[in-house]
Protein backbone atom coordinates (compact mmCIF):
# COMPACT_ATOMS: atom_id res chain seq x y z
CA UNK A 1 0.00 0.00 0.00
CA UNK A 2 2.97 2.60 0.41
CA UNK A 3 5.04 1.24 -2.22
CA UNK A 4 1.92 2.32 -4.32
CA UNK A 5 1.73 5.45 -3.11
CA UNK A 6 5.37 6.20 -3.74
CA UNK A 7 4.91 5.26 -6.81
CA UNK A 8 2.44 7.36 -7.49
CA UNK A 9 3.98 10.07 -6.06
CA UNK A 10 6.68 9.34 -8.23
CA UNK A 11 4.44 9.82 -11.62
CA UNK A 12 3.10 12.70 -10.13
CA UNK A 13 6.13 14.46 -9.74
CA UNK A 14 7.27 13.53 -13.25
CA UNK A 15 3.45 14.73 -14.54
CA UNK A 16 4.49 18.07 -12.95
CA UNK A 17 7.93 18.48 -14.70
CA UNK A 18 6.18 17.85 -17.98
CA UNK A 19 3.63 20.30 -17.36
CA UNK A 20 6.40 23.05 -16.44
CA UNK A 21 8.47 21.90 -19.68
CA UNK A 22 5.18 22.05 -21.98
CA UNK A 23 3.31 24.87 -21.08
CA UNK A 24 4.73 27.02 -22.97
CA UNK A 25 4.57 24.86 -25.91
CA UNK A 26 0.79 24.05 -25.25
CA UNK A 27 0.00 27.98 -24.70
CA UNK A 28 1.76 28.65 -28.62
CA UNK A 29 -0.39 25.52 -29.93
CA UNK A 30 -3.44 27.72 -28.96
CA UNK A 31 -2.37 31.05 -30.03
CA UNK A 32 -1.69 29.74 -33.49
CA UNK A 33 -5.24 28.95 -34.02
CA UNK A 34 -6.35 32.23 -32.14
CA UNK A 35 -8.67 34.00 -34.99
CA UNK A 36 -7.12 37.00 -33.23
CA UNK A 37 -4.38 39.13 -33.65
CA UNK A 38 -3.89 39.64 -30.01
CA UNK A 39 -1.96 36.96 -27.53
CA UNK A 40 -4.59 38.35 -24.86
CA UNK A 41 -7.32 37.65 -26.57
CA UNK A 42 -9.15 34.46 -27.84
CA UNK A 43 -11.05 35.37 -30.77
CA UNK A 44 -12.59 32.06 -31.67
CA UNK A 45 -10.72 28.83 -33.27
CA UNK A 46 -9.37 29.92 -36.97
CA UNK A 47 -7.00 28.16 -39.58
CA UNK A 48 -6.18 31.62 -40.98
CA UNK A 49 -2.88 31.83 -39.70
CA UNK A 50 -2.06 28.95 -41.16
CA UNK A 51 -3.84 29.84 -44.42
CA UNK A 52 -1.64 33.44 -44.75
CA UNK A 53 1.80 31.42 -43.66
CA UNK A 54 2.24 30.74 -47.45
CA UNK A 55 1.84 33.63 -48.24
CA UNK A 56 4.41 35.05 -46.27
CA UNK A 57 7.65 35.47 -48.24
CA UNK A 58 9.34 36.73 -45.16
CA UNK A 59 8.77 33.69 -42.56
CA UNK A 60 9.14 31.03 -46.20
CA UNK A 61 12.44 32.47 -46.93
CA UNK A 62 13.59 32.79 -43.01
CA UNK A 63 12.26 28.97 -43.14
CA UNK A 64 14.41 27.56 -45.80
CA UNK A 65 17.59 29.64 -44.49
CA UNK A 66 17.02 27.79 -41.05
CA UNK A 67 16.79 24.38 -42.67
CA UNK A 68 19.71 24.50 -45.18
CA UNK A 69 21.93 25.73 -42.46
CA UNK A 70 20.44 23.75 -39.86
CA UNK A 71 21.12 20.42 -42.56
CA UNK A 72 24.47 21.85 -44.28
CA UNK A 73 26.27 22.52 -40.86
CA UNK A 74 24.91 19.25 -39.02
CA UNK A 75 26.20 17.22 -42.34
CA UNK A 76 29.64 19.08 -42.69
CA UNK A 77 30.08 18.67 -38.99
CA UNK A 78 29.59 15.34 -38.77
CA UNK A 79 32.13 14.66 -41.22
CA UNK A 80 34.88 16.38 -39.45
CA UNK A 81 34.06 15.35 -36.52
CA UNK A 82 33.70 11.78 -37.27
CA UNK A 83 37.00 11.74 -38.99
CA UNK A 84 38.71 13.27 -35.98
CA UNK A 85 37.26 11.05 -33.59
CA UNK A 86 38.30 8.06 -35.87
CA UNK A 87 41.87 9.60 -35.65
CA UNK A 88 41.67 10.83 -31.81
CA UNK A 89 40.84 7.09 -30.89
CA UNK A 90 44.09 6.00 -31.96
CA UNK A 91 46.12 8.61 -30.32
CA UNK A 92 47.88 8.86 -27.68
CA UNK A 93 46.87 10.16 -24.16
CA UNK A 94 48.31 14.27 -24.63
CA UNK A 95 46.98 14.95 -27.80
CA UNK A 96 44.02 13.50 -27.41
CA UNK A 97 42.85 15.28 -24.51
CA UNK A 98 44.65 18.28 -26.14
CA UNK A 99 41.90 18.02 -28.87
CA UNK A 100 39.30 17.36 -26.70
CA UNK A 101 39.56 19.79 -24.47
CA UNK A 102 39.32 22.16 -27.97
CA UNK A 103 35.92 20.59 -28.77
CA UNK A 104 34.67 21.15 -24.94
CA UNK A 105 35.83 25.48 -25.30
CA UNK A 106 32.14 26.24 -27.11
CA UNK A 107 30.09 23.58 -24.95
CA UNK A 108 31.00 25.16 -21.99
CA UNK A 109 31.79 28.50 -22.72
CA UNK A 110 29.13 31.35 -22.99
CA UNK A 111 27.05 31.47 -26.59
CA UNK A 112 27.65 35.29 -26.55
CA UNK A 113 31.41 34.72 -26.08
CA UNK A 114 31.58 32.01 -28.79
CA UNK A 115 28.96 34.62 -31.17
CA UNK A 116 31.07 37.89 -30.48
CA UNK A 117 34.48 36.59 -30.79
CA UNK A 118 33.33 35.01 -34.01
CA UNK A 119 32.05 38.39 -35.59
CA UNK A 120 35.41 39.71 -34.49
CA UNK A 121 36.93 37.30 -36.96
CA UNK A 122 35.08 37.54 -39.60
CA UNK A 123 35.51 41.49 -39.74
CA UNK A 124 38.79 41.39 -39.23
CA UNK A 125 39.35 39.27 -42.47
CA UNK A 126 36.83 41.59 -44.41
CA UNK A 127 34.57 38.82 -44.67
CA UNK A 128 30.85 40.22 -45.04
CA UNK A 129 28.66 38.67 -42.58
CA UNK A 130 25.70 36.98 -43.95
CA UNK A 131 24.25 33.75 -44.84
CA UNK A 132 28.22 32.29 -45.00
CA UNK A 133 29.42 33.72 -41.53
CA UNK A 134 26.19 32.21 -40.08
CA UNK A 135 26.96 29.13 -42.04
CA UNK A 136 30.40 28.46 -40.47
CA UNK A 137 29.77 29.51 -37.41
CA UNK A 138 26.95 26.89 -36.88
CA UNK A 139 29.18 24.06 -38.66
CA UNK A 140 32.04 25.51 -35.27
CA UNK A 141 29.69 24.98 -32.69
CA UNK A 142 27.68 21.53 -33.75
CA UNK A 143 31.43 19.96 -34.38
CA UNK A 144 31.75 19.44 -30.59
CA UNK A 145 28.15 17.94 -30.56
CA UNK A 146 29.31 15.22 -33.00
CA UNK A 147 32.16 14.63 -31.14
CA UNK A 148 30.44 14.13 -27.99
CA UNK A 149 28.10 11.17 -29.34
CA UNK A 150 30.44 9.04 -31.57
CA UNK A 151 33.40 9.21 -29.13
CA UNK A 152 31.81 6.78 -26.86
CA UNK A 153 30.36 4.56 -29.44
CA UNK A 154 33.76 4.38 -31.06
CA UNK A 155 35.64 3.58 -27.48
CA UNK A 156 33.05 1.16 -27.51
CA UNK A 157 34.27 -0.66 -30.82
CA UNK A 158 36.97 -3.75 -30.60
CA UNK A 159 40.24 -2.50 -32.06
CA UNK A 160 41.58 -5.81 -32.84
CA UNK A 161 38.97 -6.60 -35.46
CA UNK A 162 39.87 -3.45 -37.35
CA UNK A 163 43.56 -4.37 -37.58
CA UNK A 164 42.60 -7.84 -38.39
CA UNK A 165 40.69 -6.07 -41.16
CA UNK A 166 44.07 -4.29 -42.15
CA UNK A 167 46.06 -7.64 -42.07
CA UNK A 168 43.79 -9.33 -44.40
CA UNK A 169 44.56 -6.99 -46.60
CA UNK A 170 41.53 -4.19 -46.62
CA UNK A 171 42.69 -1.09 -47.47
CA UNK A 172 41.91 1.81 -44.58
CA UNK A 173 39.22 3.14 -46.27
CA UNK A 174 37.55 0.16 -47.01
CA UNK A 175 38.51 -1.36 -43.30
CA UNK A 176 36.76 1.88 -41.99
CA UNK A 177 33.96 1.47 -44.08
CA UNK A 178 32.91 -2.38 -43.19
CA UNK A 179 34.03 -2.61 -40.09
CA UNK A 180 34.27 0.71 -37.85
CA UNK A 181 31.50 2.46 -39.40
CA UNK A 182 28.41 0.07 -38.71
CA UNK A 183 29.54 -0.05 -34.82
CA UNK A 184 29.89 3.71 -34.22
CA UNK A 185 26.87 4.31 -37.29
CA UNK A 186 24.06 5.28 -34.07
CA UNK A 187 26.43 7.81 -32.54
CA UNK A 188 27.06 8.94 -36.54
CA UNK A 189 23.32 9.57 -36.54
CA UNK A 190 22.38 10.89 -32.98
CA UNK A 191 25.28 13.77 -33.53
CA UNK A 192 23.78 14.55 -36.69
CA UNK A 193 20.10 15.14 -35.37
CA UNK A 194 21.95 17.13 -32.27
CA UNK A 195 23.99 18.86 -34.36
CA UNK A 196 20.70 19.45 -36.47
CA UNK A 197 18.58 20.48 -33.72
CA UNK A 198 20.92 22.61 -31.88
CA UNK A 199 21.22 24.84 -35.21
CA UNK A 200 17.61 24.56 -35.25
CA UNK A 201 17.30 26.33 -32.02
CA UNK A 202 20.44 28.81 -31.65
CA UNK A 203 19.83 32.65 -31.86
CA UNK A 204 22.62 34.19 -29.63
CA UNK A 205 25.45 32.83 -32.22
CA UNK A 206 23.49 33.88 -35.31
CA UNK A 207 22.14 36.67 -33.24
CA UNK A 208 25.79 38.11 -33.81
CA UNK A 209 27.30 36.28 -37.11
CA UNK A 210 24.63 37.30 -39.46
CA UNK A 211 24.61 40.10 -41.70
CA UNK A 212 21.55 42.60 -42.31
CA UNK A 213 18.69 41.15 -45.18
CA UNK A 214 19.50 37.78 -44.05
CA UNK A 215 17.65 36.21 -41.68
CA UNK A 216 16.84 32.91 -39.76
CA UNK A 217 13.53 31.84 -37.86
CA UNK A 218 15.20 33.25 -34.51
CA UNK A 219 16.49 36.65 -35.81
CA UNK A 220 13.53 36.97 -37.75
CA UNK A 221 11.37 36.44 -33.98
CA UNK A 222 14.11 38.59 -32.37
CA UNK A 223 13.29 41.32 -34.43
CA UNK A 224 9.13 40.97 -34.14
CA UNK A 225 9.54 41.09 -30.41
CA UNK A 226 9.30 44.55 -29.60
CA UNK A 227 6.43 44.98 -32.19
CA UNK A 228 4.54 42.22 -31.80
CA UNK A 229 5.23 38.50 -33.10
CA UNK A 230 3.15 37.98 -36.56
CA UNK A 231 0.53 34.90 -35.48
CA UNK A 232 1.65 33.21 -38.63
CA UNK A 233 5.02 32.23 -36.84
CA UNK A 234 2.73 30.48 -34.07
CA UNK A 235 1.64 28.04 -37.18
CA UNK A 236 4.95 27.41 -38.88
CA UNK A 237 6.32 26.37 -35.13
CA UNK A 238 3.41 24.41 -34.62
CA UNK A 239 3.86 22.83 -38.08
CA UNK A 240 7.35 22.32 -37.00
CA UNK A 241 6.77 20.48 -33.91
CA UNK A 242 4.09 18.39 -34.82
CA UNK A 243 5.97 16.90 -37.69
CA UNK A 244 8.93 16.07 -35.54
CA UNK A 245 6.10 14.59 -32.92
CA UNK A 246 4.72 12.83 -35.96
CA UNK A 247 8.09 11.30 -37.25
CA UNK A 248 9.30 10.53 -33.60
CA UNK A 249 6.28 8.22 -33.21
CA UNK A 250 6.65 6.26 -36.57
CA UNK A 251 10.44 5.80 -35.77
CA UNK A 252 9.13 4.14 -32.07
CA UNK A 253 6.79 2.26 -33.87
CA UNK A 254 9.15 0.81 -36.17
CA UNK A 255 12.40 0.10 -33.27
CA UNK A 256 9.32 -1.62 -31.28
CA UNK A 257 7.66 -3.73 -33.91
CA UNK A 258 11.66 -4.98 -35.14
CA UNK A 259 12.45 -5.11 -31.68
CA UNK A 260 9.13 -7.94 -31.08
CA UNK A 261 10.65 -9.81 -35.07
CA UNK B 1 55.88 0.57 -43.05
CA UNK B 2 52.28 0.33 -41.59
CA UNK B 3 52.65 2.14 -39.01
CA UNK B 4 53.89 5.01 -40.79
CA UNK B 5 51.14 4.56 -43.48
CA UNK B 6 48.93 4.50 -40.51
CA UNK B 7 50.02 7.58 -38.63
CA UNK B 8 49.74 9.28 -41.89
CA UNK B 9 46.12 8.09 -42.35
CA UNK B 10 45.66 9.48 -38.54
CA UNK B 11 46.83 13.21 -39.32
CA UNK B 12 44.87 13.27 -42.49
CA UNK B 13 41.67 12.36 -40.57
CA UNK B 14 42.23 14.59 -37.76
CA UNK B 15 43.82 17.60 -40.28
CA UNK B 16 40.30 19.52 -40.84
CA UNK B 17 39.10 19.38 -37.07
CA UNK B 18 42.73 20.54 -35.64
CA UNK B 19 42.39 23.52 -38.58
CA UNK B 20 38.80 24.29 -38.51
CA UNK B 21 38.96 24.34 -34.35
CA UNK B 22 41.87 27.00 -34.77
CA UNK B 23 40.45 28.62 -36.78
CA UNK B 24 36.78 29.38 -35.49
CA UNK B 25 37.17 28.89 -31.52
CA UNK B 26 41.47 29.19 -30.82
CA UNK B 27 42.02 32.46 -32.57
CA UNK B 28 39.11 34.23 -32.44
CA UNK B 29 39.06 34.24 -28.63
CA UNK B 30 42.70 36.10 -28.76
CA UNK B 31 40.37 38.59 -30.75
CA UNK B 32 38.51 39.18 -28.02
CA UNK B 33 41.82 39.61 -25.80
CA UNK B 34 42.80 41.91 -28.77
CA UNK B 35 39.94 44.36 -28.76
CA UNK B 36 39.36 43.86 -24.98
CA UNK B 37 42.78 45.04 -24.00
CA UNK B 38 43.52 48.03 -26.86
CA UNK B 39 41.62 51.20 -27.31
CA UNK B 40 40.44 52.15 -30.63
CA UNK B 41 43.98 53.73 -31.87
CA UNK B 42 45.29 50.11 -31.13
CA UNK B 43 47.22 51.04 -28.07
CA UNK B 44 47.86 48.97 -24.69
CA UNK B 45 45.01 50.09 -22.24
CA UNK B 46 42.67 48.49 -19.74
CA UNK B 47 40.05 50.94 -19.98
CA UNK B 48 38.01 48.44 -21.66
CA UNK B 49 38.35 45.44 -18.30
CA UNK B 50 37.75 49.16 -16.37
CA UNK B 51 34.14 49.05 -17.87
CA UNK B 52 33.24 46.87 -15.11
CA UNK B 53 33.91 49.70 -12.63
CA UNK B 54 30.66 51.93 -14.12
CA UNK B 55 28.04 51.38 -11.36
CA UNK B 56 25.41 50.20 -14.24
CA UNK B 57 27.56 47.59 -15.30
CA UNK B 58 28.47 46.46 -11.86
CA UNK B 59 24.81 46.22 -10.24
CA UNK B 60 24.13 44.08 -13.97
CA UNK B 61 27.05 41.64 -12.92
CA UNK B 62 25.91 41.42 -9.34
CA UNK B 63 22.36 40.87 -10.52
CA UNK B 64 23.37 38.51 -13.21
CA UNK B 65 25.03 36.42 -10.37
CA UNK B 66 22.40 36.34 -8.22
CA UNK B 67 19.43 35.96 -10.49
CA UNK B 68 22.22 32.73 -12.18
CA UNK B 69 23.19 31.43 -8.76
CA UNK B 70 19.51 31.22 -8.11
CA UNK B 71 18.16 29.73 -11.20
CA UNK B 72 20.97 26.54 -10.52
CA UNK B 73 19.99 26.10 -6.94
CA UNK B 74 16.20 25.20 -7.98
CA UNK B 75 17.27 23.40 -11.06
CA UNK B 76 19.53 21.51 -8.76
CA UNK B 77 16.55 20.73 -6.43
CA UNK B 78 14.12 20.21 -9.17
CA UNK B 79 16.01 17.93 -11.28
CA UNK B 80 18.01 15.49 -8.63
CA UNK B 81 14.69 13.92 -7.51
CA UNK B 82 13.50 13.53 -11.07
CA UNK B 83 16.72 12.11 -12.10
CA UNK B 84 16.26 9.85 -8.77
CA UNK B 85 12.87 8.70 -10.08
CA UNK B 86 13.83 8.53 -13.52
CA UNK B 87 16.56 5.93 -12.56
CA UNK B 88 14.31 3.82 -10.01
CA UNK B 89 11.23 3.78 -12.74
CA UNK B 90 13.86 1.79 -15.14
CA UNK B 91 11.97 3.17 -18.28
CA UNK B 92 13.26 3.64 -21.57
CA UNK B 93 15.50 6.35 -20.67
CA UNK B 94 15.82 7.27 -24.45
CA UNK B 95 12.65 8.50 -25.30
CA UNK B 96 11.72 9.78 -22.52
CA UNK B 97 15.40 12.15 -23.11
CA UNK B 98 14.14 12.75 -26.50
CA UNK B 99 10.79 14.32 -25.27
CA UNK B 100 12.47 16.58 -22.09
CA UNK B 101 15.40 17.66 -23.90
CA UNK B 102 15.36 17.53 -28.07
CA UNK B 103 11.67 17.91 -28.46
CA UNK B 104 11.14 21.24 -26.85
CA UNK B 105 14.03 22.30 -28.87
CA UNK B 106 12.48 22.14 -32.38
CA UNK B 107 9.72 24.82 -30.92
CA UNK B 108 11.97 28.26 -31.08
CA UNK B 109 13.74 29.05 -28.03
CA UNK B 110 12.45 32.61 -28.10
CA UNK B 111 9.12 31.65 -28.75
CA UNK B 112 8.72 29.20 -25.96
CA UNK B 113 10.25 32.09 -23.42
CA UNK B 114 7.88 34.39 -25.26
CA UNK B 115 4.99 32.17 -24.63
CA UNK B 116 5.39 32.66 -20.63
CA UNK B 117 4.50 36.24 -21.59
CA UNK B 118 0.99 35.34 -22.03
CA UNK B 119 1.18 32.78 -19.41
CA UNK B 120 2.52 35.24 -16.90
CA UNK B 121 1.17 38.49 -18.23
CA UNK B 122 -0.82 40.81 -15.73
CA UNK B 123 -4.33 39.55 -18.09
CA UNK B 124 -2.27 36.41 -18.44
CA UNK B 125 -3.59 32.57 -18.43
CA UNK B 126 -2.21 32.50 -14.80
CA UNK B 127 -3.51 35.30 -13.10
CA UNK B 128 -6.94 34.34 -15.05
CA UNK B 129 -6.94 31.16 -13.19
CA UNK B 130 -5.72 33.13 -9.91
CA UNK B 131 -8.74 35.35 -10.05
CA UNK B 132 -11.39 32.78 -11.32
CA UNK B 133 -10.22 30.70 -8.11
CA UNK B 134 -11.28 34.07 -6.01
CA UNK B 135 -7.54 34.79 -5.28
CA UNK B 136 -5.77 38.65 -5.74
CA UNK B 137 -3.95 38.89 -9.02
CA UNK B 138 0.02 38.74 -8.75
CA UNK B 139 2.68 40.96 -10.59
CA UNK B 140 4.77 38.33 -11.79
CA UNK B 141 5.97 39.98 -15.66
CA UNK B 142 8.67 41.97 -15.76
CA UNK B 143 10.60 41.34 -12.73
CA UNK B 144 13.26 39.20 -11.45
CA UNK B 145 11.05 36.29 -10.43
CA UNK B 146 10.08 35.93 -14.05
CA UNK B 147 13.86 35.87 -15.10
CA UNK B 148 14.43 33.21 -12.37
CA UNK B 149 11.74 31.36 -14.06
CA UNK B 150 12.59 31.57 -17.52
CA UNK B 151 16.29 30.82 -16.50
CA UNK B 152 14.98 27.32 -14.85
CA UNK B 153 12.40 26.63 -18.02
CA UNK B 154 14.85 26.79 -20.09
CA UNK B 155 18.20 25.21 -18.99
CA UNK B 156 16.64 22.35 -16.62
CA UNK B 157 17.17 19.64 -19.18
CA UNK B 158 20.77 20.49 -18.66
CA UNK B 159 20.85 19.84 -15.24
CA UNK B 160 18.82 16.69 -15.80
CA UNK B 161 21.10 14.99 -18.11
CA UNK B 162 23.95 14.93 -16.88
CA UNK B 163 23.05 14.13 -13.17
CA UNK B 164 20.88 10.69 -14.56
CA UNK B 165 23.77 10.04 -16.93
CA UNK B 166 26.16 9.47 -13.97
CA UNK B 167 23.10 7.75 -11.78
CA UNK B 168 22.67 5.00 -14.18
CA UNK B 169 25.58 4.29 -14.13
CA UNK B 170 26.20 3.40 -10.80
CA UNK B 171 25.96 -0.51 -10.40
CA UNK B 172 22.90 -1.71 -8.31
CA UNK B 173 24.67 -3.86 -6.19
CA UNK B 174 26.88 -1.32 -4.70
CA UNK B 175 23.55 -0.06 -3.27
CA UNK B 176 22.64 -3.57 -2.32
CA UNK B 177 25.78 -4.10 -0.33
CA UNK B 178 25.22 -0.93 1.80
CA UNK B 179 21.82 -2.20 2.83
CA UNK B 180 22.79 -5.34 3.68
CA UNK B 181 25.60 -3.78 5.80
CA UNK B 182 22.63 -2.33 7.63
CA UNK B 183 22.42 0.88 6.29
CA UNK B 184 18.80 2.19 5.81
CA UNK B 185 17.47 4.22 2.64
CA UNK B 186 18.36 7.68 3.93
CA UNK B 187 22.49 6.41 4.85
CA UNK B 188 22.67 5.34 1.61
CA UNK B 189 21.77 7.65 -0.60
CA UNK B 190 23.96 9.81 1.57
CA UNK B 191 27.00 7.68 1.70
CA UNK B 192 26.44 5.79 -1.57
CA UNK B 193 24.61 7.79 -4.02
CA UNK B 194 25.26 11.27 -3.57
CA UNK B 195 29.18 10.86 -3.54
CA UNK B 196 29.20 9.04 -6.64
CA UNK B 197 26.70 11.05 -8.34
CA UNK B 198 28.69 14.45 -7.76
CA UNK B 199 30.69 14.64 -11.12
CA UNK B 200 27.10 14.82 -13.02
CA UNK B 201 25.78 17.28 -10.02
CA UNK B 202 29.19 19.83 -10.94
CA UNK B 203 28.81 19.31 -14.73
CA UNK B 204 25.20 20.06 -14.24
CA UNK B 205 26.02 23.25 -12.27
CA UNK B 206 28.03 24.15 -14.79
CA UNK B 207 25.89 23.75 -17.78
CA UNK B 208 23.19 25.96 -16.05
CA UNK B 209 24.78 28.42 -14.24
CA UNK B 210 27.21 29.41 -17.47
CA UNK B 211 24.31 30.45 -20.19
CA UNK B 212 22.44 31.72 -17.38
CA UNK B 213 24.85 34.10 -16.46
CA UNK B 214 25.11 34.96 -19.90
CA UNK B 215 22.12 35.16 -21.25
CA UNK B 216 21.04 38.33 -22.32
CA UNK B 217 17.55 36.88 -23.84
CA UNK B 218 15.61 35.74 -21.35
CA UNK B 219 15.93 38.99 -19.55
CA UNK B 220 14.99 41.02 -22.94
CA UNK B 221 11.85 38.90 -23.16
CA UNK B 222 10.40 38.32 -19.81
CA UNK B 223 12.47 41.51 -17.51
CA UNK B 224 10.60 43.79 -20.04
CA UNK B 225 14.05 45.32 -20.85
CA UNK B 226 14.08 47.21 -17.72
CA UNK B 227 16.10 44.77 -15.94
CA UNK B 228 19.58 44.70 -17.04
CA UNK B 229 21.61 41.78 -16.59
CA UNK B 230 25.68 41.71 -18.09
CA UNK B 231 24.71 40.05 -21.36
CA UNK B 232 22.57 42.97 -21.88
CA UNK B 233 25.40 44.85 -21.40
CA UNK B 234 27.88 43.76 -23.77
CA UNK B 235 24.95 43.16 -26.30
CA UNK B 236 24.45 46.77 -26.36
CA UNK B 237 27.50 47.89 -26.34
CA UNK B 238 27.94 45.86 -29.44
CA UNK B 239 24.95 46.86 -31.09
CA UNK B 240 26.60 50.43 -31.22
CA UNK B 241 29.86 49.07 -32.28
CA UNK B 242 31.61 49.51 -29.15
CA UNK B 243 33.94 46.82 -29.62
CA UNK B 244 36.46 47.43 -27.62
CA UNK B 245 33.87 48.19 -23.85
CA UNK B 246 32.09 44.82 -24.98
CA UNK B 247 34.94 42.55 -25.48
CA UNK B 248 36.61 44.26 -22.09
CA UNK B 249 33.08 43.17 -20.66
CA UNK B 250 33.33 39.89 -22.19
CA UNK B 251 36.52 39.25 -20.61
CA UNK B 252 35.19 40.01 -17.25
CA UNK B 253 32.88 37.38 -18.10
CA UNK B 254 35.20 35.22 -18.89
CA UNK B 255 36.88 34.99 -15.62
CA UNK B 256 34.16 33.72 -14.49
CA UNK B 257 32.96 31.00 -17.15
CA UNK B 258 36.44 29.97 -16.52
CA UNK B 259 36.50 29.42 -12.75
CA UNK B 260 33.62 26.79 -13.69
CA UNK B 261 35.50 25.48 -16.38
CA UNK B 262 37.96 24.44 -13.97
CA UNK B 263 35.92 23.48 -11.53
CA UNK B 264 34.36 21.18 -13.90
CA UNK B 265 37.70 19.74 -15.16
CA UNK B 266 38.50 18.46 -11.87
CA UNK B 267 35.20 16.73 -11.93
CA UNK B 268 34.71 15.63 -14.88
CA UNK B 269 38.08 14.53 -16.45
CA UNK B 270 36.33 12.61 -19.46
CA UNK B 271 33.14 15.03 -20.48
CA UNK B 272 31.25 11.60 -20.29
CA UNK B 273 28.82 13.23 -18.16
CA UNK B 274 27.65 15.96 -20.71
CA UNK B 275 27.26 13.54 -23.07
CA UNK B 276 23.29 13.08 -24.26
CA UNK B 277 22.70 10.01 -26.05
Amino acid sequence: MVKKGVQAAKYFYIALIFIFLYAPIVTLVVLSFNASKSRAVWGGFSFRWYAALFQNSEIISALSNTLVIAFTSALVATLIGTMACVAMNRMKKLPRTLMMGVSNIPMLNADIVTGISLMLLFIALHFSLGFVSVLLAHITFNIPYVVLSVMPKLKQTNRSTYEAALDLGATNLYAFRKVILPDIFPGVLSGFLLAFTMSLDDFVITHFTKGPGVDTLSTKIYSEVRKGIKPEMYALSTLLFLSVLILLVIVNRRSDKTAKQ
Amino acid sequence: MNNKRQTLWNHLLATPYVLWMAAFIVIPLFFILYYGLTDADGRLTLSGLAQITNPVNQKALWLSLELSLVSTVICLLLAYPLAMILRSLQMNSTSFIVLIFILPMWMNFLLRTLAWQTLLDKTGVLNTFLTGVGLPPQNLINTPAAIILGMVYNFLPFMVLPIYNVLIKIDRNVENAARDLGANGFQTFLKIILPLSLPGVISGITMVFVPALTTFVISDILGGAKILLIGNVIEQEFQILNWHSGSGLSLVLMVFILISMFVMSKYDKEAEGTAIW
